[in-house]
């Protein structure tokens, strides 16, 4: 599939387009959640201290698994649309690349192993390395409070499985963004060292910020029942509240007007993102359909 | 539905079923059936395909959205039901309302703390969004003392903290509320 939108402007059928627009929604949030697990799953026996250790590959998986319901709902929804059309509209959605062998059904594991980097519609933040446990917990920590007003939009989403897993998540969430606060405040106001990583990572990862409230087209097509850019507020309001209690807020403040980074919604990507899915996608690739 | 709910209803067969399903237990913590976990949902015969072929559709909710057990629950329902000889089995998973560890039953709660497991607190106690609140007051399921100390909000599976004693010193899992 073609990373911009251009395709789908062709399409005359409005209710084909905005079942599109809703699969590419659900793919997009289903990637940020994938592709920020496998991150933070990285940590996975490297972690600071084992209870730390433990608890952000808990949350990679809390993220992995709402990845999952996220992808079958997709999957669920392109098999339908699938057999339901026979037309131009069909090879849209099958071009979503999955190997000959396995081309009966689109599946959650051909949604997460079998498209290519241009196809990933994560957030750019998410891919970006973990570096350190500074960037890893501000990371967490952006993308828990946006996850946390976003998801409390969707739950009352007119799709009632959206809302739902939406609903589910938020419990999950709710302890994401606790627990990256509270780490986000050691550190800022821990050591000189730790203080010092700190700011370095907000100068890192705070132009990945800007794309949060920036809607995607498909993401306007999707009727999401809000406006995105609403909640920038909220998330602001949130984000210098902790920081300023971090002894962040100057550091915070140095990013005023400083360039947005965007384009991770609509498969344009940043040099991270290939090496990612190398080592994600390496088994299926190699061994298409392998099971242990 | 929750354990309460159960003792309103019932065939001979819905009961029968809600009998196999009591000895399912949570591969995580075997002490536990997934009635006691407050997963099944509900229970739906379905007309028999044909004579003998008893159908049933069971409907659980699962705990956290990346609990790994889960598959290993769904495959244990169906392994048991074929055991007493129930031919079609569908097992559908419901994510709405989502799960609360205010569905667990009591006597759940009580075979945890045998087991070593703090039990869940009302739900409604944990709502405190404060950082580093410590709001709940949990139970060491050893000593009973009510002096413990959080040292994780994320323990050895999605469901659990992790806590320590500060009368006996045993660190101890707690079942955290959901």
């Amino acid at each position: 599939m073609p990373a911009g939108n251009g395709s789908s402007s062709e399409l005359k059928d409005p209710a084909v387009s905005l079942l599109l627009s809703r699969i590419s929604y659900l793919i997009h949030l289903a990637d940020t959640n994938l592709i920020l697990a496998q991150r933070n799953a990285e940590w996975c026996g490297h972690g600071p201290v084992l209870e730390q250790d433990i608890a952000i590959t808990n949350i990679s998986l809390d993220l992995l698994g709402q990845a999952r319901n996220f992808y079958q709902y997709a999957a669920a929804i392109i098999n339908i649309k699938s057999d339901i059309s026979a037309d131009k509209t069909e090879s849209e959605v099958r071009s979503i690349s999955i190997p000959e062998n396995k081309k009966a059904t689109v599946t959650e594991d051909s949604l997460a192993y079998f498209r290519t980097e241009r196809e990933f519609k994560n957030l750019l933040i998410t891919e970006l390395p973990k570096v350190d446990w500074a960037h890893t917990i501000l990371r967490q920590f952006f993308c828990s409070v946006y996850q946390y007003l976003l998801y409390g939009q969707l739950q009352k989403n007119n799709d009632a499985q959206l809302a739902a897993i939406a609903g589910k998540s938020i419990k999950e969430i709710i302890y994401h963004v606790k627990w990256s606060s509270e780490w986000v405040i050691r550190l800022g106001d821990g050591t000189e060292e730790s203080h010092k990583r700190m700011v370095r990572a907000i100068e890192n990862l705070w132009p990945y910020t800007g794309e949060f409230f920036v809607p995607a087209d498909y993401e306007n097509k999707a009727t999401t029942g809000f406006d995105l850019n609403s909640l920038k507020q909220s998330w602001l309001d949130k984000v210098i509240t902790i920081l300023e209690e971090a002894t962040l807020g100057a550091a915070l403040k140095k990013m005023d007007f400083i360039f947005m980074q965007s384009g991770g919604k609509t498969g344009i990507h940043t040099e991270h993102m290939g090496i990612i899915l190398a080592e994600l996608q390496y088994l299926q690739r190699t061994y298409p359909g392998a099971e242990w | 539905m929750n354990q309460n709910d159960q003792h309103i209803i019932f065939s001979k067969q819905e009961k029968e079923i809600w009998d196999i399903l009591e000895t399912v237990a949570d591969p995580e913590i075997p002490v536990l059936s997934v009635i006691d976990l407050g997963i099944i949902r509900k229970v739906t015969l379905l007309p028999a395909t044909d004579p003998g072929a008893n159908s049933v559709e069971i409907f659980i909710t699962p705990t956290y959205s990346g609990c790994p057990a889960m598959d290993a629950i769904n495959f244990d329902i169906r392994l048991k039901l074929a055991e007493h000889g129930y031919k079609n089995i569908i097992v559908t998973s419901i994510l709405s309302p989502a799960w609360t560890t205010d569905w667990m039953s009591e006597a759940g709660k009580e075979k945890l703390k045998v087991y070593g497991i703090a039990p869940p607190n009302p739900q409604q106690i944990v709502c405190d969004t404060r950082l580093f609140a410590e709001s709940e007051a949990i139970e060491c399921p050893l000593c009973n003392s009510y002096h413990t100390k959080l040292i994780s909000r994320f323990g050895s599976t999605a469901c659990k903290a992790l806590y320590q004693c500060q009368d006996c010193k045993e660190p101890f899992d707690y079942f955290k509320c959901h």
